[in-house]
């Protein structure tokens, strides 16, 4: 059995797994994880990954969490072009830099606003309380403002003048709010400028067809109870 | 000017990287910015770290943020041995899983456990209600369960036979609960002999000399009131 993806494309860290080892011509099996059916929490997916979250790989017996260890292991492993993962010190060190920073930050709030604008209230019939929304999105405003000053800055990509795994994490962490309804981009050319430099590096078929799932969730349906019953004890944290 | 580090031995992160400078004997400027002051607020430390936070690098004019990316990049400038972040694909790997699930789970839950039984109370006197601080006990014990039964198993070091870069980041986060009084280890005699292991690695002179600080964070002395209102919003978004 060779490489095995498990994925589900809602998730953001999943899309950067997703579209780099497509970009890459990484060969492998994805196995779709529905988040939306509770399915991470299955003893099956357990015993791939006991965290019970996605992304996770398998390679033969190797079982790997974490999408920026996932990321680098296929780096390495399929020995992409560099500009992914630069072997220059200080290119690599901005890289891993923008890896560190956006678990705290940008993954966080986007992954907040995106739950309390549209998933608690639209899917799981939840109301979010006004403040809580507006600070979420207040805090996404300051982690957009720091990607572009500190992060991007003058630059074409995240960390210098060739994307890499920093700009497939970022970008498909900001398509979450995007996915939501809110403008991420408006007002802010310098972003929308790196957005547009990062769909065409990616090629468009391949950014589109990983946030086909997404973007379409303000269509799904409500949850049922009995789906309802087994997401909410693990999203209520989402709301905070 | 050589390699400067930018280091609160308060901090978690910066104790990771002043055990790991010292004990590859990595020869460097300690720059001392003292949290509790607020000094990392200030206009002078934000020309070397735009995020306002510690630990931050600065070698000649390249300026480093996050510790994660710190620790690597002294990995690979100075050749450290290999077991800290092995060559092997897989190894390293697990090494890179650990840094990246840490950020929003161990590291977050110690970082609450020390303010919310120590440093609210006695530093900036608030105080914090048993059930805050009953639930943040909670959340760490569930974090700590994780670390020896996802991470550590029944393996000498986190990752495998010997000591890696996650084990000093894993231990400095342990040392933050330990400071504010908490039993981490008592009932947990694997971590318990884990910890043991780590500290002779390190070395027992290196890791107490790294750890003196936060051992006496209970004796911090109340901030006086122009300190604690120019702190509470970075603490409050820190520990959020």
């Amino acid at each position: 059995m060779g490489l095995e993806l498990y994925l589900d494309l809602l998730s953001q860290p999943c899309r950067a797994v997703y579209i780099f080892a497509k970009k890459n011509g990484i060969p492998f099996e994805l196995r779709p994880v529905e988040l939306l059916k509770g399915q991470h929490h299955s003893d099956a997916f357990a015993q791939v990954n006991p965290l019970r979250k996605v992304p996770a790989l398998k390679d033969g017996d190797f079982t790997l969490a974490e999408s920026v260890a996932i990321l680098l292991y296929l780096s390495r492993k399929y020995e992409v072009p560099d500009h992914w993962y630069p072997q220059d010190l200080q290119a690599r060190a901005r890289v891993d830099e923008y890896l560190a920073w956006q678990h705290t930050a940008l993954r966080s709030s986007c992954t907040r606003a995106m739950w309390q604008k549209m998933m608690f209230p639209v899917f799981l019939g939840e109301q979010v309380p006004p403040e809580t929304l507006a600070s979420t999105l207040a805090e996404l405003d300051r982690c957009l403002q720091l990607l572009e000053d500190k992060f991007l800055k003058d630059q074409d990509f995240v960390a210098g003048p060739h994307i890499s795994v920093a700009d497939l994490v970022a970008i498909t962490e900001l398509m979450h709010p995007v996915s939501a309804g809110c403008q991420v981009f408006k007002s802010r050319p310098k972003l929308a400028a790196w957005r547009q430099r990062v769909e065409v590096e990616v090629g468009k078929d391949l950014f589109q067809e990983a946030h086909a799932a997404v973007m379409k969730v303000k269509d799904l349906p409500p949850a049922d109870p009995a789906t309802k019953e087994k997401l909410q004890p693990s999203v209520q944290v989402l709301l905070q | 000017m050589g390699l400067e580090l930018y280091l609160d031995m308060l901090s978690q992160p910066c104790r990771a990287v002043y055990i790991f400078a010292k004990k590859n004997r990595i020869p460097f400027e300690l720059r001392p910015v003292d949290l509790l002051k607020g000094q990392h607020l200030s206009d002078a430390f934000a020309q070397v770290n735009p995020l306002k936070k510690v630990p931050a690098l600065k070698d000649g004019d390249f300026t480093l943020a996050e510790s994660v990316a710190i620790l690597l990049y002294l990995t690979r400038k100075y050749k450290v041995p290999d077991h800290w972040y092995p060559q092997d694909v897989q190894a390293r790997a697990l090494v890179d899983e650990y840094l990246a699930w840490q950020h929003t789970t161990l590291r977050r839950s110690c970082l609450r456990a020390l303010w919310h039984k120590v440093m609210f109370p006695v530093f900036l006197g608030e105080p914090v209600s048993p059930e805050m601080l009953a639930a943040t006990l909670a959340e760490l014990d569930v974090t700590v369960q994780l670390l020896e039964d996802k991470f550590l198993q029944n393996k000498a070091f986190l990752i495998g036979p010997h000591i890696s870069l996650a084990d000093l980041v894993a231990i400095t986060e342990l040392m933050h609960p330990v400071g504010a009084g908490c039993q981490v280890f008592e009932g947990r005699p694997k971590l318990a002999a884990w910890r043991q292991r780590v500290e002779a690695a390190v070395g027992e002179d290196l890791f107490q000399e790294a750890h003196e600080v936060i051992m006496k964070a209970k004796e911090s002395p109340p901030a006086d009131p122009t300190v604690k209102q120019k702190l509470m919003p970075a603490v409050l978004a820190m520990i959020g």
